[in-house]
């Protein structure tokens, strides 16, 4: 097990150095320039030459890119070409804030698929089934984007009860778990929720159903177990898959929607990842997708240990 | 009975769905703008993205030598005195001016404004060894006032600056120099601290910063300026880059005024009631035509046939009503317009019999390559304005190919000009642009000088005669000559059709109902001291 552990963890080495590899090489392959950001629209091309001398864009790519290695091995990963602020503490910033979307659009997607994808296994074939199966499709079919705007125009312009854009009146930083703050989560956690719930719905339903019939839950039915009884061993058999799709989700829950946040102006690592991009800003869009990348790796990482946990039929070693 | 009980709930209803209702209660006197930066602009004294960032942070945080007059919404911006009272250039050199500074003015942290503070915002750019000169302030700065040199105190309310050589344009220039206080960058010597709590001495005090999402001023009650003190207490600034978030935030009440609504929406915004405000300013969407020997459009014969097929009026129609036909770079009506000999209307017989004297017909079409892209600042709505443009041209057989890029790389390609082999010999460029200030305007375009890598005269125009009337322009400095020069420079620019003069932009703003006071000036920048939430 602890080799396990360690080879998983030195495998995150490669997988940092690729993820950086390649989002350094596609920021210079898009057209534009990493200085967009701070240079007027009609800068010459004499000012653009001068300022990339000044900032070390005027080096060959792979000695900027060694360079960058090089600071963030060493836990700095440089400060933003557009604001001058530190990356570390833009990406701290805006992965709470999406740690608090994600948190709500977990529990109702979560909730939701186990629950949906519990009752359509156990009547499948029924118009229950079928009604469930088509929520599924249609969470993960319709644009999440398109269902933010939908839900904004209902619920913010035409009905003015719940807030169409922010993290509240005050912005992020004044940020409280109270109803004033709250309701400005609601419509961007339903919206983002909705691939969830499709997804681990399907994932649950098509787990049951299998379970079900299976011949060990016949002999378990035979012997007399109660229904509630015979439950708990669905979910034992279903847990271990199902949390490895959750842990998925999660992941791309933590990373931040570019859609969903710039839809609601949700100031989460979505959007910084929009922006950075717009503005080519090149230290934070590298320091974001690595920080995002450790902890998608690290996430997996988890579910993998939890996993063993609770099925000790899965070794890892 | 009944009744009363049903207004009382009703009552409640109403009462509880305004109190859960998406704004909040805000205090009256605050005004929520939301702007279309993808982040708050740089409140380092120089503020970037664009004019929007000088419109937002640089005139309201701080203040200049020369300002805008933004008071009309009928008559033409000029220059008027800022931090500087008056402005003389030296009559033995001219390339040295002489800046009378305005008296008692202080900063927001209640130091004073005076020669030094000028010669120290001056060295931010220019001085490469001052400690506080800063490459980031440079870019924002430099390419607006690019031949300021240096800045020598006088006395303490008097400063000589000087430029690399004569250049009547300087006051224009200057106005987007913003003084911040020496005092406060001295706190940290870093212009990111600085920006963490600027101070400078405009009609708006910085109160708190919540980077990317908000910057929160409040009105400055001892502004040197008694008529410009802010009616309204407190200014949000809240950057939504996305155009549909920002109509459904003004629309549901969390913001008091959006800057751009997309044309589309505006039906829809003043069918609830909201006010959608609009006015020409400086700005001008054109094809910008190569000169470069061998290129169809180096023919004046056909630059002018193809200002004269264009059906701007109906193009007009395309857009709702939201931009005004050009008729060169300026307006009619401007000191600057003059009296061009060519009038730029829809006249297609006779763009046609143009065309056959250069040598084209329907057994030689003209064929063009125009550069364009599908979106971008202050591009309009780039796409069917130019397809509405191809179909005009088509109709006198003109054929026309688009080669659309991205914005940026758009923009690089006008920096490098026609000739680079990037820009695929183009014979057109479409980049809109800003002509409040005769650098941007006129002198970049037409002197022969501002060709790649130093300015953006893309198409290499290289006459004699623009390269006369830029000199002739820059080197009046009485405001009424230099005008006459501008004027005479603009006769000869739309004369010889040096652009495809398109469009002028109308800056459409939509504001909440209960706004008030809003006096939209014909000018890149507004004035929101007289503004008033109700």
């Amino acid at each position: 097990m602890l080799l396990y552990l360690i080879k998983r963890l030195l495998y995150v080495v490669p997988i940092a150095l690729a993820v950086s590899a390649v989002c350094f090489s596609l920021v210079f392959l898009a057209p534009g320039d990493p200085l967009s950001a701070v240079l007027p629209a009609d800068a010459s091309t004499e000012m653009v030459e001068k300022l990339k001398a000044d900032y070390g864009f005027d080096k060959p790519i792979p000695v900027q890119f060694a360079r960058w290695v090089g600071r963030a091995v060493q836990g700095d990963l440089g400060t933003s070409i557009a604001t001058g602020r530190p990356v570390a503490i833009e990406i701290g910033r805006a992965i709470s804030n999406t740690f608090v979307l994600a948190f709500f659009a977990c529990a109702i997607g979560f909730t939701l698929g186990l629950f949906f994808g519990t009752v359509a296994g156990y009547f499948q074939g029924t118009w229950i089934d079928k009604l469930v199966t088509a929520i599924a499709v249609a969470g993960v079919s319709v644009p999440h984007y398109w269902l933010g705007m939908v839900l904004v125009i209902v619920f913010s312009v035409v009905l003015n009860v719940l807030p169409a854009v922010g993290m509240g009146a005050d912005g992020s930083s004044q940020w409280a778990w109270d109803w004033e703050h709250l309701r400005f989560v609601i419509l961007p956690a339903i919206t983002l929720s909705m691939i969830p719930t499709g997804i681990i719905t399907r994932t649950v339903r098509a787990l049951v159903a299998d379970i079900l019939a299976r011949e060990f839950v016949a002999a378990l039915r035979g012997k007399g177990l109660t229904d509630r009884g015979v439950f708990m061993h669905v979910v034992k058999n279903a847990g271990p898959t199902t949390l490895a799709v959750m842990g998925v989700q999660l992941g791309y829950l933590l990373g931040g929607s570019i859609l969903v946040e710039t839809v609601f102006s949700w100031p989460g690592t979505g959007f910084l990842l929009n922006t950075a991009i717009f503005q080519r800003d090149v230290p934070l869009l590298q320091g974001t997708i690595l920080f995002l990348a450790l902890f998608f790796v690290a996430l997996n990482l988890i579910v993998d240990l939890l996993q063993t946990l609770i099925d000790p039929r899965i070794k890892r070693s | 009975m009944k009744l009363a009980n049903q207004s009382r709930v009703l009552a409640a209803a109403l009462s509880l769905t305004m109190t859960l209702g998406a704004g909040g209660v805000q205090a009256q006197s605050t005004l929520r703008i939301a702007m279309t930066a993808a982040d708050v602009p740089a409140t380092t004294s120089q503020p970037d993205s664009g004019f929007e960032g000088n419109r937002f942070v640089g005139l309201t945080l701080f203040d200049a030598l020369t300002m805008w007059d933004l008071s009309s919404a009928d008559k033409a911006s000029t220059i008027i005195p800022g931090l500087a009272t008056e402005w003389q250039v030296d009559a033995k050199d001219r390339t040295k001016w002489i800046f009378k500074l305005r008296r008692g003015v202080k900063f927001h942290d209640g130091t004073d404004f005076n020669a030094d503070a000028v010669v120290f915002n001056v060295e931010k750019v220019l001085a490469k060894d001052a400690a506080h000169y800063d490459a980031r302030l440079v870019a924002q700065t430099m390419p607006r006032m690019p031949t300021l040199a240096g800045a020598r105190k006088v006395d303490d309310y008097t400063v000589e600056l000087s430029t690399s050589e004569p250049d009547a344009f300087l006051p224009i220039n200057l106005s987007n120099l913003f003084m911040a206080s020496p005092t406060a960058w001295a706190k940290s010597k870093s212009w990111v601290e600085f920006a963490k709590n600027p101070v400078g001495t405009g009609p708006w005090k910085f109160t708190r910063l919540v980077p990317r999402e908000r910057l929160e001023l409040v009105r400055n009650t001892d502004y040197w300026n008694k008529v410009r003190v802010p009616k309204s207490e407190r200014l949000i600034l809240i950057p939504m880059p996305e155009a549909t978030t920002r109509v459904n935030a003004l629309l549901s009440n969390q913001v008091d005024w959006i800057e751009a609504p997309p044309p589309d929406a505006i039906a829809q915004i003043k069918s609830r009631g909201f006010q959608v405000t609009a006015n020409p300013y400086p700005h001008t969407w054109p094809w910008q035509f190569s000169f470069v020997p061998g290129h169809p459009t180096a023919d004046v014969r056909v630059r002018q046939a193809l200002n004269l097929a264009i059906d701007r009026e109906g193009m007009s129609k395309l857009l709702g009503g939201y931009m005004t036909p050009a008729k060169g770079v300026v307006t009619p009506g401007h000191p600057w317009f003059g009296n061009p000999k060519l009038d730029i209307k829809y006249d297609p017989e006779r763009a046609r019999k143009l065309l056959a004297e250069a040598g084209y017909g329907p057994g030689k079409p003209l064929k063009l390559k125009v550069q364009i892209s599908a979106s971008g600042s202050g591009q309009m709505l780039p796409l069917p304005m130019n397809e509405f443009m191809q179909q005009n041209l088509k109709q006198v057989g003109v054929e026309v190919e688009f080669d659309v890029l991205v914005w940026e790389a758009l923009f690089n390609n006008w920096r490098i000009g026609a000739k680079d082999p990037k820009s695929n010999g183009a014979h057109a460029i479409n980049v809109s642009f800003a002509w409040q200030d005769p650098f941007f305007g006129f002198a970049r375009f037409y002197d022969s000088r501002m060709v790649a890598p130093r300015s953006v005269n893309w198409g290499w125009v290289q006459q004699p005669e623009f390269d006369k009337l830029v000199a002739a322009a820059r080197g009046a400095f009485d405001p009424a000559e230099r005008d006459r020069a501008l004027a005479r420079l603009h006769e000869r620019a739309v004369e010889q059709a040096a652009f495809l003069f398109v469009a002028h932009d109308v800056g459409p703003r939509a504001l909440s109902p209960r706004v008030k006071g809003f006096v939209q000036a014909k000018n890149w920048f507004q004035d929101l001291s007289p503004v008033t939430v109700q």
